[in-house]
């Protein structure tokens, strides 16, 4: 697969491990990035706050160049991908307001290029199946929350990929890596990153909102593909947990840096290191509990195997099937009328005995039927009733 | 209760942002959906239902004046909620526009984080987070204001002092300088 990649401005700063990780899953996953030549910022949420012309020009010079490359381009900043999202929609569908852009670009603009999201690749395009079998360290144990914030799926007749109020792609990659992923309710909640520098007040309560949910919900991190997210959870973490008189201790991961952790990529290398709150110490909580959970899972396994050798062995005979067993038994008594002296020896070893036993079943018609039985169910258990019939014989007679 | 009748120029304004955000507020019917799903209503003075119902009374001004149009994170929840596809949240952006033209800003904070954010972006084509911060604390007089953060993400390469800047900077430079010409912030 190949797609033109727009990284945005965060990808290189404030969300440089997730623009890392992303480039780490792509090489693992087989997808060429052509990263956009010359690429503009879109203008996030102060260019739409502030002009509306501009909030799409911006965005449009982009497209305009993805336009000229003719790939798909991929954006997985959650406020870039909705900015460009939302400019694609109104070029495809007002051809006057393609015009004034065009022209305020200076660039020519058909209004065939195509944003997508890194969860669509990944779950959609890339597919489940295809990432699971590149995990070779399974995140079992892990309990996560997936974050997929505002700007991804919303509004969906820009988005469309996922559910705007109950979003799923996220949490089937999660899950692909071995982990499990809880329900709860602040799945698509804005955490107010637009407000926190302005309006930290705001921008906080709404933080400590999503971290306290997810605590409650029992996670023990969040996985999250908007790098305005990730950040704002991670860096502002300590102090919310500082205003609100509570601890969060909530690692905070990106989707691709999993994906790739999980793959057997370095952390250096994805940039768990570079997180505020310590990111590491669980991954290497979740690899003790993965050893635990798999030897658990063998043993059992095992265990398993075993008891249903054992069933096998045992419903062999007992789930037989009646007629079957009545057939055998009645060719088995065909046997001792036609050859009673070979069916004796086959009995018992000793000959003398054997001379005895051949006589006691000519006179008992029942205890050849019983012997016949017994043989086809179990030949130890015929040997030694014959035996039995025999010493029982020479008793009467010494008698 | 003293009752302001709306008069044809309020009427005109509100016509002309409706069509600007693409929606009309006479769909409303004040269920309130907006409001409770909003997550940052807690903050607000007016919350999104209000937002609109001054709009439906002609109260153009003083929805203009609101606080909350400032306060919205621009999460759009109210628009995917609103059972009458009413597009709130694209009504917030177009007031906080129109404030702007019309130098009604509630909140200087916010207005001013954009602008501090937006030159950056003329400038260089790229966001410069170092110098967004820097502009923003010394405009908004709070000259310490998030400094805490400042080395540690030196230190794990989030930051960089200097700006990143795309080649073609004029391209950008010029867009801007179009847009304003016709009549832009």
């Amino acid at each position: 697969m190949k797609l033109a990649y727009y990284p945005g401005c965060s990808l290189e700063g404030s969300g440089i491990e997730y623009g890392m990780s992303t480039e780490r899953t792509a090489d693992i996953l087989g997808i060429e990035l052509v990263e956009l030549d010359d690429w503009n910022c879109c203008g996030a949420t102060s260019g739409h706050n502030t002009n509306k012309l501009l909030s799409l020009a911006l965005p449009a010079r982009n497209l305009a160049i993805a336009e000229q490359m003719g790939l798909p381009m991929l954006a997985p900043c959650a406020a870039c991908y909705n900015r460009h999202r939302n400019t694609e929609h109104v070029i495809k569908n007002d051809p006057e307001m393609r015009e004034t852009i065009a022209q305020l670009i200076e660039m020519e603009l058909q209004g065939t290029a195509e944003t997508v999201s890194i969860l669509e690749v990944l779950a959609n395009q890339v597919g489940i199946e295809q990432i699971a079998s590149k995990v070779t360290r399974p995140l079992l144990g892990m309990k996560a929350v997936c974050y997929y914030g505002c700007l991804l799926v919303r509004p969906v007749e820009h988005t469309g990929f996922d559910d705007p109020e109950d979003p799923q792609t996220m949490d089937r990659i999660v899950r692909a890596l071995g982990a499990e992923t809880l329900d709860w309710s602040h799945k698509t909640e804005c955490c107010g990153a637009s407000l926190v520098t302005s309006r930290p007040e705001v921008g906080n309560r709404m933080l400590y909102q999503i971290l306290r949910n997810a605590k409650e919900a029992g996670a023990e991190c969040i996985v999250t593909a908007c790098p305005l997210c990730g950040m704002n959870l991670d860096m502002r973490q300590g102090q919310v947990e500082k205003e609100f008189n509570t601890k969060f201790d909530l690692p905070v991961y990106y989707v691709t840096e999993l994906v790739a952790w999980a793959a057997g990529e370095s952390r250096q290398a994805v940039g768990i290191d570079r997180h505020f709150v310590e990111a590491g110490r669980y991954l290497d909580e979740v690899a003790v509990r993965a050893e635990k959970i798999k030897a658990e899972k063998e043993a059992q396994a095992q265990a398993k195997a075993k008891a249903a050798a054992q069933a096998k062995k045992a419903g062999d005979q007992a789930d037989e099937d009646p007629e079957a067993r009545q057939k055998k038994i009645d060719a088995m008594v065909k046997a001792f009328e036609k050859n009673p002296d070979k069916m004796v020896k086959r009995l018992i070893e000793d000959e003398e005995r054997a001379a005895i036993l051949l006589e006691v079943i000519r006179e008992d018609s029942k205890k050849t039927a019983r012997l016949a039985e017994l043989m086809v169910d179990d030949a130890e258990k015929a040997s030694k009733a014959a035996e039995a019939y025999v010493t029982a014989e020479l008793k009467k007679r010494a008698k | 209760m003293k009752l302001i009748p709306a008069c044809e120029e309020d009427q005109q304004l509100l016509r002309r942002l409706e069509a600007e955000a693409g929606t009309n507020v006479n769909l409303c019917y004040q269920c309130g959906k907006c409001s409770a799903g909003c997550p940052a209503a807690f903050a607000m003075d007016y919350p999104p239902r209000q937002v609109i119902r001054l709009l439906q009374l002609g109260m153009v001004k003083q929805a203009l004046k609101a606080e909350s149009i400032w306060i919205c994170a621009s999460c759009e929840t109210c628009s995917t909620r609103c059972p009458r596809g009413v597009d709130i949240a694209s009504l917030m952006d177009t007031l906080r526009r129109e404030a702007l033209r019309q130098g009604l800003i509630t909140d200087k904070k916010v207005a001013a984080f954009n602008q501090a954010f937006l030159n950056g972006v003329r400038l260089f084509g790229r966001t410069y987070e170092a110098g967004l911060l820097l502009q923003h604390n010394l405009k908004t007089m709070q000259p310490f204001k998030d400094a805490q953060y400042g080395l540690p993400m030196m230190k794990r390469g989030k930051i960089s002092i200097l700006p990143a800047k795309i080649k073609n900077r004029d391209q950008v430079k010029k867009i801007f300088d179009k847009v304003q010409q016709l009549g832009g912030e």
